[in-house]
C-alpha cells in the first residue's frame, strides 16, 4: 500500500530575556545547580508570579513575524501533574487563550519551491528544571535554575508530509527566532527543542491515522533522522497488519532508533484551569503596532532582496539569509566594499572555512566585517591582490592587529603585501629574474612560440617570489614584452 | 496593662507612661500563664519580641517614633516570618522555617511593631471551627468548651483573651469575620488586592484576603495602616492610593443607607440573634441612618460555588507541598510516587485532603464545565447582586453568622453542617467586598456564659474607610466592644 | 452524585495522596455530600454569564526584564529535606 506521512511540530524556543517569565531570577545557562533558582522558582509557599515584560514582548514579535492573529487577551492556565522537576505541582501556561494565534511559514523544498506550513498558536510558558540521574548514587538530583525560564511553544498545523520538510520547518523556525533576536537559538543547551507527531495514513485517505510523538528532539539532523526511522517503524507495523500505538517515544541518537517511553501508570489529566495568581494579559493596537515597528527583516525578505538587488543566485542568497548573524556579517562588509557578489564569495569561502577551522560562530570571528569590507576595497583598488588578501585576512583570524580598520594598512606595510604595479619596478624586478635564470630563458626560448604561454609559469612563480605584493597582471605583460624582445 | 488597645498604647508609649520592653514584657508574661488554657499561640517568639521592643523604645528615644514604635502584635501563622516557624498549622509544614518575610510581616516590622509570635489556625485555613489544626484546637476565652471559630481562631481567641491588643488574620470564607464574631472582636476583612498576599500561604488565591482582628475600629484603622500596601511583587494587589484609615473615623453618618439583605434575615436565625442584630441597626438609624430592604437573590448559591472554586485552586496551590524542597518527608520512600503520596497522605490532615480532592474531582476531564466554569459563571452572578444593591445603599448590614459559637466536636463528623457555618460571610469573598464584623450583643448559652453575637458590615469595593467610620461610630455609641469574658475582664 | 470508592482511589491517586483502604468509605461518604451541597449550582440559569475568575476585573500588570534575585541556595536549601552537591535528592526518576 502507499502510504502517506503526517507529521506536526510542536517547538519550545527558550526566550532571551534576562530574567524568568515570572521572577527576577537570571535566565543564564550553565551556572552552579540551583543557584539560580530563587523563591518563586522553587516554588515556595506564599510566593507569587509576576510576569515579565520583556517575554511577552517576543512571544508578539514572533506572532507578528510568522503572520499570525495576536491575542489582544491571553490567560495563563495552571497545568497539573507532578514531576520532580516542575516545582509547583503544575505548569503555568496558555491553554484556551494563547499570545499567538494562527500564523504560518514557507520553507523552501529540494527543488527549490516553497510551500507554506500553517501554524496553529505559539503560547507562553514556564520551562521546568532538571533531573540528573548520574552522581547521586539511587537518588536523581534536582536541579531547578531552568524552571521558569520563559518558553514560547510553537505548534504547527500537522501539515509537513516527510521528514525532510520538518527538518526544513525546524530551520526555518531557527532561523526565524534568532533573526528576531527572541531566542538564541543555540541547540546544544536545549534553547529549541522539538517535539515530533508523526503518523501515517493510507494515500487518498482523509482521516489521520494513530499518532506517536517523539520527544525532546535537539538537532536539525536528528529531527531528520529521528522521524524517518519513525516513519519506518510504523510503516513495518502497518505493513504487516499491526496497529500503531499512540504513545511518546525517545529517539535514541547513537542507535538511531525510537523507543517507546516507560507509560505512566494514571493516564493524565491535566485539570487544567485558569491561574488565580495571575491576571488576564491585555494588550492593544498600539502596543501590537510598536512592537511591528521593531521587526527586522525576516529571512524570506533579505534572501528575497540579496537576489533582486545585489543579484546574488538562489542559493547564495540562502546561505547567507539563514542565519541572521552571517548575514549581518555579510552586509556590513558587503556594504563596506559597495560589492555584494565579491563579498558573497568571500564570505561563502574565507569566512566559511575559518569558522569551520576554528569551530566558532560568525560573531565570535576576530576578523571583523568592516575589516573584510575594507580588504574587499583594496582588492578592487589593486593594492592588494587575492593572495595578499587571504593572507592579510587570515591574519585577522588569528587575532593579528587591533580590531580596527584602520589596523589593515599597517598590517600590510608589515607584512610587505602591498601590490606593486608601477612598471619601472616591475621591469627591474623582471631583468633581475631573468638575469638570474639564463637556464630557463634558454628552454623557453627553445620552446616553440605556440607552447610558449605555458613555459612563463616559472618566471611569474619566481617574480612573485621576488616581490610578494607584484600585480599579477602587470608581471604578466611586462614578461611577454622582455621575452619576446630576447627572441 | 492588657486591657490596652492599641491606639491607648501608642498614646501611652508616646507619653512615656511605659516602655515597649514593659509592655512587651508584661504580654509575654501574660501568654505563658494563660494560652496553656487557649492554645491560640503555635509559637511565642518571646527573645525576638523582646529585641524588637528594646530597638523600639531605642528608636523612640532616638525620637525617630512613628505611631506604631514598641507596639505588640502577633501574626496568623499563614504569614512568612524569616527564620521562624510557619507551619500554617499543619504536619507538612511542622518544620518548615520560612526563609523570607510576607509583605504584611515586613510592613509591621518596618513600622516598628513588635511581633509577639505567631498564631495558631486551621490547617491551611481550612475550617470555622479550628479543630483542624494539628497543633490542637484553640478554646473560646467567652467558653473554653466551645470554639473560636475559623480558620483564624488563634488570632480571634488571642485577643479577646487580652493576650495581644491586635493580630493579622486572613479571609478566603469568612475566617475573619466568623471567629471574630464569635470571640466579641472586631475583624476586618479588606476588599480582595488591598493587601498584599506575598507571603501568605495560599489556600484559594482568588478569595484569600489578609485582614485585622482587633479590639475596636479604631485599632483595625490602625492596623490597616500598616498592612495596606501596593506590592510589585504580587499581581493581584491593588495600585490605588490607600487613605488614612483613622483619618474618617469620626466621620458623621448622617443621611448615609444601610441595606439589609432579606436573605440575610432569614426565619431559622434565634430571635434573640435577629434582635441582636436589629437593635445594633436601630442604634445606627439614631445617628442618622436610614434603612432599606435589599435582595441578593443568588445568595443561595454562595456556598455551592465557593465549593468549588475554594477546592479547586486549593487542589493545585498546596501541589508543591510534595516533600521535596521543604517540609513533611516520609521515612525511606521506595519511589517518586510512594515519597508524593506517603508525605502528602501523613502531612495534610482529613479536612484537607477532603477538599484537595474535591477540587482535583471537579476540575478534572469531563466535570470542568460542570462544576468549575459554572461556578465562576455563579461568582459572577453574586458580584453583580452586589453591584446592583450598592447603587442603591452605601453599606450592607447583617448577622455576621447564623449562631454564636458552638461546642468544640460538634460539627466535626459533619463536613457540610461546618461548611454551611459561613453562609453569610462567604458571598464577599466571591465577590472580593470588604466586610467587617464587630460585636453588638450578646445571647446566653446554656450553662449561663455569655456569648458574643456580630454584625456583619459589608462595603463597597476599597470602601473599608466607611466600614471603620461606621464600626467606630457605633463603638463610641456602645459598649459591646468593650465586654470582655468573665475571668478575664 | 455518588461517587464509586473507584472513583475516591483515582482522585487520591491524581492528588498524590495516600489513603489507607479503611478510610476509603469515609471519604466516599464526605466527598458525596460535599459534591451534593455543590449539585445546587446546576439550578442556577448561567447562559450567557462570562465567568468570572477573579473578583476585580484587573488585567495583569508587567514586570521590567531585570534579574533582580542573587544565589540563596545555601539558605533555602537549609529547608530541604535532603540535599547533594547542591541538588534536590528525590528516588531515582527514569524516563
Amino acid at each position: 500500500m502507499e502510504w502517506e506521512v503526517v507529521i506536526g511540530l510542536e517547538i519550545h524556543a527558550q526566550l532571551a530575556t534576562k530574567s524568568k517569565i515570572f521572577s527576577g531570577a537570571s535566565t543564564e545557562y550553565g551556572a552552579d545547580a540551583n543557584t539560580q533558582a530563587c523563591a518563586v522558582d522553587l516554588g515556595l509557599p506564599g510566593v507569587l508570579p509576576v510576569f515579565n515584560e520583556e517575554a511577552l514582548r517576543m512571544a508578539v514579535k514572533f506572532g507578528l513575524a510568522i503572520d499570525a492573529e495576536i491575542g489582544k487577551k491571553s490567560v495563563f492556565d495552571r497545568k497539573n501533574y507532578f514531576y520532580p522537576d516542575l516545582p509547583k505541582g503544575y505548569q503555568t501556561t496558555q491553554l484556551h487563550h494563547p499570545i499567538v494565534g494562527m500564523g504560518h511559514i514557507d520553507i523552501e523544498l529540494d527543488d527549490g519551491s516553497t510551500r507554506r506550513i500553517n501554524v496553529t498558536r505559539a503560547h507562553l510558558e514556564e520551562d521546568a528544571g532538571k533531573s540528573v540521574h548520574e552522581g547521586f548514587g539511587t537518588m536523581s538530583g534536582i536541579d531547578l535554575n531552568r524552571a521558569g525560564t520563559p518558553l514560547v511553544e510553537i505548534v504547527s498545523e500537522p501539515e509537513m508530509r516527510s521528514a525532510k520538510e520538518a527538518a526544513a520547518y525546524f530551520r526555518k523556525m531557527h532561523s526565524i527566532v534568532t533573526y528576531l533576536g527572541i531566542c538564541d537559538g543555540d541547540l546544544s543547551q536545549g534553547s529549541m527543542r522539538c517535539d515530533c507527531n508523526v503518523s501515517l495514513r493510507p494515500k487518498g485517505q482523509e482521516e489521520f491515522g494513530t499518532r506517536t510523538e517523539i520527544k525532546n528532539v535537539n538537532s536539525f539532523r536528528n529531527v531528520e533522522r529521528a522521524i524517518e526511522v519513525e516513519i519506518e517503524r510504523q510503516m513495518d507495523i502497518l505493513e504487516d497488519g499491526g496497529s500503531i500505538t499512540q504513545e511518546t517515544r525517545l529517539y535514541d541518537a547513537d542507535k538511531n532508533e525510537t523507543r517507546s517511553m516507560r507509560s505512566k501508570e494514571v493516564a493524565n489529566d491535566y485539570r487544567y484551569f485558569p491561574c488565580p495568581d495571575l491576571l488576564p494579559v491585555i494588550i492593544d493596537d498600539n502596543y501590537i503596532e510598536a512592537v511591528r515597528e521593531t521587526l527586522p527583516e525576516l529571512p524570506d525578505a533579505k534572501r528575497h532582496r540579496f537576489v533582486k538587488d545585489h543579484g546574488l543566485s538562489t542559493t547564495e542568497a540562502a546561505v547567507l539569509a539563514s542565519s541572521r548573524d552571517l548575514a549581518h556579517y555579510f552586509e556590513t562588509a558587503a556594504h563596506a566594499a559597495n560589492d555584494y557578489k565579491l563579498a558573497a564569495n568571500w564570505v561563502q569561502a574565507d569566512v566559511s572555512a575559518a569558522l569551520n577551522r576554528l569551530e566558532i560562530s560568525v560573531t565570535e570571528l576576530a576578523a571583523t566585517a568592516e575589516q573584510l569590507g575594507r580588504i574587499l576595497v583594496l582588492i578592487k583598488d589593486n593594492t592588494l591582490n587575492n593572495g595578499g588578501a587571504k593572507e592579510v585576512f587570515n591574519a585577522l583570524v588569528e587575532g593579528k592587529g587591533d580590531g580596527s580598520v584602520d589596523c589593515i594598512d599597517s598590517l600590510i606595510d608589515s607584512m610587505g603585501l602591498k601590490q606593486v604595479s608601477d612598471t619601472g619596478a616591475i621591469e627591474a624586478i623582471v631583468d633581475e629574474v631573468l638575469a638570474n635564470n639564463q637556464k630557463l630563458v634558454e628552454s623557453y626560448l627553445a620552446t616553440p612560440v605556440e607552447k610558449r604561454g605555458k613555459a612563463m609559469g616559472p618566471f611569474i612563480g619566481q617574480t612573485r617570489k621576488a616581490a610578494k605584493g607584484v600585480n599579477p597582471q602587470v608581471v604578466m605583460e611586462v614578461l611577454k614584452k622582455k621575452l619576446s624582445e630576447l627572441g | 496593662m492588657h486591657n490596652k488597645t492599641i491606639a491607648q498604647i501608642a498614646r501611652d508609649l508616646a507619653a512615656g507612661e511605659y516602655s515597649s520592653v514593659e509592655i512587651t514584657q508584661s504580654l509575654l508574661t501574660r501568654i505563658e500563664q494563660l494560652d496553656k488554657t487557649y492554645n491560640s499561640f503555635i509559637t511565642v517568639t518571646a527573645e525576638q519580641a523582646l529585641a524588637q521592643a528594646k530597638a523600639a523604645d531605642e528608636q523612640r528615644a532616638a525620637g525617630n517614633a512613628n505611631a506604631w514604635t514598641g507596639v505588640p502584635m502577633a501574626h496568623k501563622d499563614i504569614f512568612c516570618t524569616n527564620g521562624v516557624l510557619t507551619s500554617c498549622a499543619s504536619k507538612m509544614l511542622s518544620n518548615f522555617v520560612a526563609p523570607y518575610d510576607a509583605t504584611v510581616v515586613s510592613n509591621f516590622n518596618q513600622a516598628g511593631a513588635v511581633s509577639l509570635g505567631k498564631l495558631n489556625m486551621d490547617e491551611f485555613a481550612m475550617g470555622s471551627s479550628n479543630e483542624s489544626s494539628y497543633y490542637g484546637g484553640v478554646k473560646n476565652p467567652w467558653d473554653i468548651e466551645r470554639v473560636p471559630g475559623g480558620s483564624s481562631g488563634g488570632s480571634a481567641a488571642a485577643v479577646a483573651a487580652r493576650l495581644v491588643p491586635g493580630a493579622t488574620a486572613t479571609d478566603t470564607g469568612g475566617s475573619i469575620r466568623q471567629p471574630a464574631a464569635f470571640c466579641g472582636i472586631t475583624g476586618l476583612k479588606p476588599t480582595y488586592g488591598r493587601v498584599s498576599r506575598w507571603g501568605m500561604i495560599a489556600f484559594a488565591s482568588s478569595l484569600d484576603q489578609g485582614g485585622t482582628m482587633t479590639r475596636t475600629a479604631e485599632d483595625s484603622a490602625m492596623m490597616l495602616n500598616v498592612m495596606a500596601s501596593f506590592d510589585p511583587k504580587d499581581s493581584t494587589c491593588v495600585d490605588q492610593d490607600i487613605p488614612d484609615y483613622t483619618a474618617t473615623l469620626n466621620n458623621s453618618i448622617e443621611g448615609l443607607t444601610i441595606g439589609l439583605p432579606k436573605e440575610y434575615f432569614r426565619d431559622d436565625l434565634s430571635a434573640e440573634m435577629q434582635q441582636q442584630v436589629r437593635d445594633a441597626i436601630a442604634e445606627f438609624e439614631k445617628m442618622g441612618a436610614k434603612v432599606k430592604e435589599i435582595s441578593l437573590p443568588n445568595t443561595h448559591l454562595a456556598i455551592p460555588a465557593y465549593y468549588v472554586v475554594a477546592p479547586a485552586e486549593c487542589s493545585a496551590n498546596l501541589s508543591r507541598m510534595d516533600g521535596v524542597r521543604f517540609g513533611h518527608r516520609c521515612e525511606n520512600p521506595q519511589d517518586i510516587n510512594d515519597l508524593y503520596k506517603r508525605s502528602r497522605g501523613e502531612g495534610f490532615g482529613e479536612e484537607v485532603k477532603r477538599r484537595i480532592m474535591v477540587g482535583a474531582y471537579a476540575l478534572s476531564a469531563g466535570f470542568y464545565d460542570a462544576y468549575y466554569k459554572q461556578a465562576q459563571q455563579v461568582r459572577r452572578l453574586i458580584k453583580n447582586d452586589f453591584v446592583e444593591a450598592f447603587k442603591e445603599v452605601d453599606v450592607i448590614m447583617s448577622p455576621t453568622t447564623p449562631s454564636p459559637a458552638f461546642k468544640a466536636g460538634e460539627k466535626t463528623s459533619d463536613p457540610v453542617a461546618m461548611y454551611l457555618e459561613d453562609i453569610f460571610t462567604i458571598a464577599l469573598n466571591l465577590a472580593g467586598l470588604p466586610g467587617m464584623s464587630i460585636p453588638c450583643g450578646q445571647v446566653a448559652a446554656e450553662g449561663g456564659n455569655p456569648l458574643p453575637v456580630g454584625l456583619q458590615l459589608i462595603g463597597n469595593y476599597f470602601d473599608e474607610a466607611r466600614l471603620l467610620n461606621l464600626g467606630h461610630q457605633f463603638q463610641q455609641a456602645t459598649d459591646w466592644h468593650q465586654q470582655a469574658p468573665a475571668d478575664l475582664a | 452524585m455518588a461517587l464509586e470508592q473507584d472513583q475516591v482511589r483515582n482522585i487520591a491517586e491524581l492528588a498524590r495522596l495516600q489513603i489507607d483502604e479503611n478510610q476509603i468509605g469515609e471519604y466516599q461518604k464526605n466527598l458525596t455530600n460535599i459534591l451534593d451541597l455543590v449539585d445546587q449550582l446546576s439550578t442556577a440559569d448561567t447562559t450567557g454569564v462570562e465567568p468570572m475568575a477573579h473578583p476585580l476585573d484587573a488585567v495583569q500588570r508587567l514586570r521590567a526584564d531585570a534579574v533582580t534575585e542573587s544565589n540563596q541556595r545555601e539558605h533555602f536549601q537549609t529547608i530541604a529535606p535532603a540535599t547533594d552537591n547542591g541538588h534536590y535528592l528525590v528516588p531515582r526518576v527514569i524516563e
